[in-house]
């Protein structure tokens, strides 16, 4: 079997305080508390304040997340920097711009005045040649007629969606606003990796979408291919796509299944997108504001990856250790864990302190623990922990170091495909070429239950490792 | 305890999954008559 690296990632986040309170639980809860609307508008954060917050600064790149400051975060940011080697935070006026260029449909409408600063900005942008910036002119119009349209939503004082079909739910503006927002991010993600890579966009063969967005009509509500959608927006003209669909996992598998076409000859270079999950912004807001705190889900994830067979320098995708949730393991945290962390490795002989990092679902706990929900990555860190003593590779009494070693705080926005190892992913290239580790363990958990389709959660494993020897 | 009492049975995905809670309250002696696992992050 030829072996496979990853050999390219990058991610940048889009600061969308306007976009907020169309997240799924503020878009519910201030049309039945008006009141508190008020508040929530008083606790956005300016993109400086966005764009200095630690955990954002370790998203794109410019610290690893063990150099996170103490905590509160909010309290140790430092400068504000807008790039970082993995990518960039956009601010909502220059996003507001993107979603233009890339809305096929001219759905998405600004202000003559919004629309100008969007296309100003965007024409300043280092990859400003990649993106469509007539669009933007064309999306400018009467806004307040526009939003008067029927089934038209409002985002921002000058931004309007439409809705495709007004009576088809799957085409409502929510929703096509949800869709466009996470192809803008996927796209502005790939266009970065291109750019880092220097590779020929012809040379991508296939794009696969591992997002949280539903895309299609009343007929096919999960149609989706927005992979193929971002490949055609980043200038892959040679590409064609899919998506994998897992709830938050879908990273993995998407890797899984992108190295499985490489290394089995059907395409040359494969590359993995996701963009973010607008109805995941502010979904916490409610803990934050009862704790005075802003409303961090204001950032917009998107993401890039790219497969390619062995280039000699670039880490490998282990396709034989993959870990697994069958359907007969049990569902308790513990037993996903040894189904994703302990038996792939059992498996070939590899002791669980061989690995150096575990990058698993990485959510940034500051959002998660004021409304009750607690620190994510440090319960998934201590479960890995604990199998690892009981299987003999640990003393016990090393499991805080263990935690403290091998893991790292959670730094990612709660949108749980982002979280899910996906956010880890450039870190551990760095990691696995310029830094000193040799072997990187991507663990992806999701919540099949959700959809009420069966009672099971899912998750899947896969190593990666320095190429040249692990 | 649950003998003849009526149970729902929701489950946290990080902790214990809602059919198993559903299992235990069964063998207890309860009716349970709705499960689901919820996702709080």
């Amino acid at each position: 079997m030829p072996d496979v690296v990853i050999s390219a990632a990058t991610q940048v986040l889009a600061h969308v305080p306007s976009l907020a309170r169309h997240g799924s639980k503020p878009r519910r809860e201030l049309a039945k508390h008006p009141e508190v609307a008020e508040k929530f508008t008083a606790s956005l954060r300016t993109f400086d304040q966005a764009a200095a917050y630690p955990p954002h600064q370790a998203w794109i790149g410019n610290i690893h997340p063990r150099q996170l400051p103490a905590r509160p975060w909010m309290a140790n940011s430092g400068e504000p920097q807008r790039r970082g080697r993995f990518g960039e935070v956009m601010p909502e006026e220059e996003f507001f711009g993107l979603l233009a260029a890339v809305d096929d449909f001219e759905l998405f409408a600004l202000s003559p005045e919004a629309a100008k600063a969007g296309a100003a900005t965007l024409a300043a942008h280092p990859l400003a040649k990649a993106f469509d910036l007539d669009r933007i002119e064309k999306a400018a119009g009467d806004i307040e007629a526009i939003a008067g349209e029927a089934k038209a939503l409002r985002l921002a004082e000058g931004a309007v969606m439409r809705c495709a079909q007004s009576d088809d739910e799957s085409l409502a503006a929510h929703v096509l606003i949800d869709n466009l927002a996470a192809k803008a991010t996927a796209t502005l993600a790939l266009l970065h990796l291109l750019d880092r890579s220097g590779i020929d966009p012809k040379s991508v063969d296939y794009v696969i979408g591992c997002g949280e967005e539903a895309i299609g009509d009343r007929y096919q509500r999960g149609g989706g291919n927005l992979g193929k959608a971002v490949a055609e927006a980043a200038g892959l003209t040679d590409a064609s796509g899919a998506d994998v669909k897992n709830f938050c996992a879908a990273f993995v598998p998407a890797l899984v299944v992108a190295s499985s076409l490489v290394s089995a000859g059907v395409f040359n270079r494969v590359a993995i997108i996701s963009g973010g999950s607008l109805a995941k912004l502010g979904m916490k807001f409610q803990g934050h504001l009862a704790k005075d705190l802003p409303v961090m889900e204001d950032v917009l994830g998107g993401t890039a990856t790219l497969v390619e067979a062995d280039d000699g320098k670039s880490p490998r995708v282990r396709l034989d250790v993959v870990g697994r949730h069958k359907v007969s393991a049990g569902g308790s945290a513990a037993e996903v864990m040894k189904a994703l962390a302990v038996e792939p490795l059992s498996r070939h002989g590899i002791a669980m302190t061989d690995i150096d990092d575990f990058a698993t679902e990485l959510h940034n706990p500051e959002i998660t623990e004021p409304q009750g929900s607690g620190n994510v990555p440090e319960r998934n860190y201590r479960t890995i922990a604990a199998l690892s003593a009981a299987k003999g590779d640990i003393e016990k009494a090393d499991i805080a170091a263990f935690v403290t070693q091998r893991g790292m705080p959670g730094y990612a926005p709660t949108q749980g495909h982002l979280a899910s190892a996906l956010c880890y992913t450039p870190h551990a290239l760095d990691r696995l070429t310029t830094g000193d580790a040799r072997k990187v363990m991507l663990l992806a958990k999701g919540s099949l239950f959700l959809g009420r389709m069966c009672q099971l959660s899912d998750g899947m494993s896969v190593l990666l490792e320095r190429n040249g020897g692990g | 305890m649950l003998q003849g009492k009526k149970v729902i049975a929701v489950g946290e995905r990080d902790g214990i999954s809602g059919p198993a809670i559903a299992a235990c309250a069964k063998a207890a002696g309860a009716d349970v008559v709705f499960v689901a696992t919820e996702c709080f992050v």
